[in-house]
Order: structure tokens, then sequence, then C-alpha cells
């Protein structure tokens, strides 16, 4: 069933491991680097979200005391 | 509501526009003249970068020909509505009661005329200099006269996209380049095939088939970026 | 019908919702690109002609077809915002243009790589990879033009505008390139194009299409809700979503 004897004849891929696991390795990378970039852009921009309305929150308290 | 402008008028603006944009390039002669010059610049280039030998220019000549003639069209985009919007009567065009496609149409026509056209008259004699075979200078005319027509349209809407950029020149060719490659491809074919002895009517047919494209296209998708632009 | 649009062209209404549907497509997504790259891996025979280098068709077809596909749901969603004002449409046409010329790059990368142990060299005009190229160029431009302008309304329509003429050109640009691939190099043979593919082979290959599909739709839904974020942080609903998740730590 399987297309290879052993693991290091899956690496080797008959002499076209260059080629094939380059070709793989860069979609792979994309892929993964998209979906994390994803991840981290959303968590950035909920930071500075919360960051902003606790400070406008702050300000707002600030200027009731004063009155 | 009354009708104040009545249908017929619509010729008479599109010879207005004719006109008044013919009188004022025609005024900036250099507008006329410098893709010319580009034109045989670059093609002057070519035998002092790669060889003087006459059968190897004649090979590639077609192309050449073709690709310099296209950028120096290219070239020539940004000044099609960049003095227009620079004093205002662009957003005059915008207002007019007249269908924009057909005003910006007569505006594409015009560049035609000053740009494509004398480029194609001109294409003969450059070839003579790259050793073009001789049964193909008709070919090359024509060719380049029907392209650059399909060159016009086409980059007028990255010209319209871009007017109101103030750095829109390299994004300019990065947009409509691309877009240029199908009348290349069947442009410099045409040329190439009657060196090789065979038939141009089909390139041709299909040269005009897609400045007939253009044609229906472009003048709506022109329209539509300048509002972008003037409105954006 | 036309309630349904214009409900799904809320926001707030779409951030609910892909809230719910994208944990789904990022496991699909998971699920069937693990799947389908052990298949076509390990399981799938090699090639009687070219041997293991054609396992780069797992890689190489999928985001080919994914690179089209993102061109023309960019186009769609510009046609729907240029028409209808629908903001989603925009964030959507945003963050696919990106992501499409990405997998554009894949797409020639591996095609690129493929043709060393199948042609000998590194690149070939052959037609689909030329194609592929001026595809990369179109999506280059599309992107530039958006980030030229200084208001993003303008930016988004233009890039809009380029994206329609730009899938207007594309079969044209694909059909001229075939007639002068055919002109100059005759009955080479391409790297995809093979007489019926045995299931073994194919199977894979569907299984990887799929997973590309359900990643595409996924990181769109994720990063369209992160636009939404960025776009109307100064809405209400959004301000009391974060107070929410801010309370919640």
């Amino acid at each position: 069933m399987m297309a290879f004897d052993s693991f290091s004849a899956l690496l080797a891929m008959d002499g076209h491991a260059a080629y094939v696991w380059s070709a793989w390795g860069l979609t792979a990378l994309l892929l993964i680097a998209s979906a994390l970039h994803a991840r981290s852009e959303r968590r950035h921009l909920m930071q500075n979200l919360k960051r902003r309305q606790r400070r406008e929150h702050h300000a707002d308290r600030g200027k009731a005391h004063e009155s | 509501m009354q009708v104040i402008e009545p249908k017929a008028e619509l010729g008479v603006a599109v010879r207005a526009t004719i006109k008044r944009d013919m009188t004022l390039v025609l005024r900036r002669r250099s507008e006329v003249i410098n893709p010319l010059v580009f034109f045989a610049l670059v093609i002057t280039l070519f035998p002092l970068g790669i060889s003087p030998d006459p059968q190897m220019l004649a090979a590639i000549a077609p192309g050449l020909l073709w690709v310099a003639a296209l950028l120096a069209t290219q070239l020539s985009l940004d000044t099609l509505f960049r003095s227009d919007y620079d004093d205002g009567s662009l957003e005059q065009l915008l207002l007019s009661p007249q269908p924009l496609p057909a005003l910006v149409l007569s505006k594409t026509l015009v560049h035609w005329l000053l740009t494509g056209l004398p480029l194609a008259l001109m294409a003969p004699l450059l070839g003579l200099m790259l050793a073009l075979p001789g049964q193909s200078y008709a070919v090359l005319a024509f060719s380049l006269a029907l392209g650059s027509a399909s060159l016009s349209l086409i980059g007028a809407i990255g010209a319209a996209l871009t007017v109101g950029l103030s750095r829109g020149g390299v994004l300019l060719s990065l947009l409509v380049l691309p877009l240029y490659i199908p009348v290349l491809i069947f442009g410099a074919g045409a040329v190439q095939v009657v060196i090789l002895g065979g038939n141009a009517a089909p390139y041709l047919a299909i040269l005009g088939a897609q400045l007939c494209l253009a044609l229906m296209l472009a003048p709506w998708a022109i329209a539509a970026a300048l509002r972008i632009s003037i409105n954006g | 019908m036309w309630a349904f649009i214009h409900k799904l062209g809320s926001p707030k209404w779409f951030y609910a919702i892909s809230a719910r549907l994208q944990p789904w497509f990022w496991g699909l997504a998971i699920l069937l690109l693990l799947v389908g790259s052990v298949w076509g891996l390990v399981f799938a025979p090699s090639d009687y002609q070219q041997g293991n280098s054609f396992r780069i068709i797992y890689v190489h077809v999928p985001a080919a077809i994914l690179a089209q596909s993102c061109f023309v749901a960019m186009a769609v969603s510009g046609v729907i915002f240029l028409v209808w004002k629908i903001k989603i449409a925009d964030m959507a046409a945003t963050v696919i243009a990106p992501f499409g010329a990405a997998m554009t790059f894949v797409a020639l990368f591996s095609g690129a790589v493929w043709g060393m142990p199948t042609w000998g060299t590194w690149w070939v005009w052959d037609a689909r990879l030329t194609s592929m190229l001026i595809q990369l160029f179109l999506y280059l431009g599309v992107i530039a033009l958006r980030g030229a302008f200084a208001s993003r309304d303008s930016g988004a329509r233009a890039a809009s505008v380029l994206a329609l003429v730009g899938v207007v050109n594309i079969p044209i640009i694909k059909y001229s390139v075939n007639w002068w691939n055919t002109l100059h190099q005759p009955a080479t043979f391409t790297l995809t194009e093979r007489p019926a593919m045995p299931v073994e082979m194919w199977l894979p290959l569907l299984i990887m299409v799929l997973g590309f599909y359900c990643f595409f739709i996924a990181l769109t839904l994720t990063r369209t809700r992160n636009e939404i974020l960025r776009r109307e942080s100064a809405k209400r609903w959004v301000r009391e979503l974060v107070a929410d998740t801010d309370r919640r730590g």
C-alpha cells in the first residue's frame, strides 16, 4: 500500500527530494504563516481596542471627579 | 421637468471635445513628438545592445518594434487626463449632461490619433533600420494602427485610475502592461507570420475583435474610474 | 433573498455568524490537508514517467486552482461593493488579494521546481506558467493600487474596478498565451495534463483541493472579522463586545 519501503526512502524521494520537499515546504510555510498572521492580527487588534477603551473609561471618570 | 439638453447635442459635444483636445495637444507639440522620439531611441538601443548583424536583427525585429511601440504608448498615457485634471476641466466633463463614456471615448480617440497612429506610420521606417524583410511593412503598420487603438483604450482605464495620485507613473505601468499582453501577442504575431510566408488575416481579425471588445467595455470602465479619481 | 443579502452585509450580523462558522472550516481544512498530504506523499503510487517528482502536483494544482478562484472571488466582491455599497464585500476583497497573490506565487514556485526534473530547466515559457506569472502581476497591481490612495473608500473602489477589468482580461490573456505557446513550442508535454490518472492518484488530489478551499474560506472569515474590528471600532456593538471580552479576561 505504501509507496516507500522506509522512512528514509520517503525522505529521499528517489533523488527528487530537493524538488518535492522544497515545493511542499514553501506551500506549508505560506499556509501556516497566513494562519498565524491572522491569529496574531486579531490578538493585536483586540489588545489595542481594549487598551483604548480602558483609557477612555478612566478619562471619563476623571472628568466626573473634576466637576 | 423640462428637458434642457436635447439628445441631438451628444454629437455636438463629442465633436467639441475632439476639437478642443486636438487643439490643446497640438499646441504642446512635444506631447506628440516625444513618444516618437522615444520609439526611435529604444529601437536604436537594440542593435547597440545585441548585435548589428542584419540576420539576427531581422529575426527579432517584429517583437522589438511592437514592444517599443507599446512602451511608447504606455509612457504617453500619463498626459491623457493629467492636464485636464490639474486645471479642473475634468470635473466639468463629469458634470456635463452628456454621457461620460461617449466623452472619454472621444478623448481616447484623440490620444490614438496623435500617438498610436503616428507610431504606426513611423514603424516601417524603423523596420528598415532593423532589416525587416520586405513583405511585412504594410502588415506592421496596419497591425500597429489597429492594436494601438486597443492600447489607448485599455491604457486610458489605468490613466483614469491613477490620475488623482501624485506619483502614479510607475504604478500606471504596473497596472496597464499586463493587460497589454494579448494585443502584443497578436500584433507581433501578425508581422512574424507574414515574414514566415503565412497569412496575417487571422491575426488581424483577432486584433480587430480585441478592439471591438475594448470599444464596448473600456469607455464604461474609464468613466467609472474617472468618477472615483475625481469624487474620491 | 434581498433581505438576506443585506443582513449578511451588516458587519454585526456577519461577525456573529462567522464566529459560529469559522471553527468548522478551520477544522475541516486541517483535517483534509493532513489526510491529503499523508496520502499524496506516502501512499499514492509514484508516476511511471516522472517518478516521485510528480508528488508536487498535490500542492501545485490546488494552489493554481485557488489562485484563479481568489481572483474571481475578489472581482465578485468588488462588484457587490461597487453596486450595493456593501462594506463587508470590500473587507473580504481586501483580505483575499494578498492570499491570492501568495497562492499564485506557490503555483509558480512549485511549477518551476517541478520543471527542473521534468524539463531540465527551472523555467520554461509554458502556457500555464506564463499566464500564472501575468496573473501574479495583476494581483500586485490591485494590491498596489489600493495602497496608493489616501482615502480608504477611493482605494477600495479603484481596486474593485481594476479587479473587474482584470477578471474580464484573464480569459483573453489565457487564450492569447495558449495561442502563442502552441505557435512557438509545439507539443511539449505539459506538467499536469496526463491521460486518465488512476483513482489512487487523483483522489488525494481532490482531497487537497477541497482542503485548500476550506483553508481559504476559513482564513477569509477570520481576516474579514479582523477587518471589521479595525474599521468599525467606533461602533457601539464593537465597543460592547470589546468591553465584554475585557471583563471576562
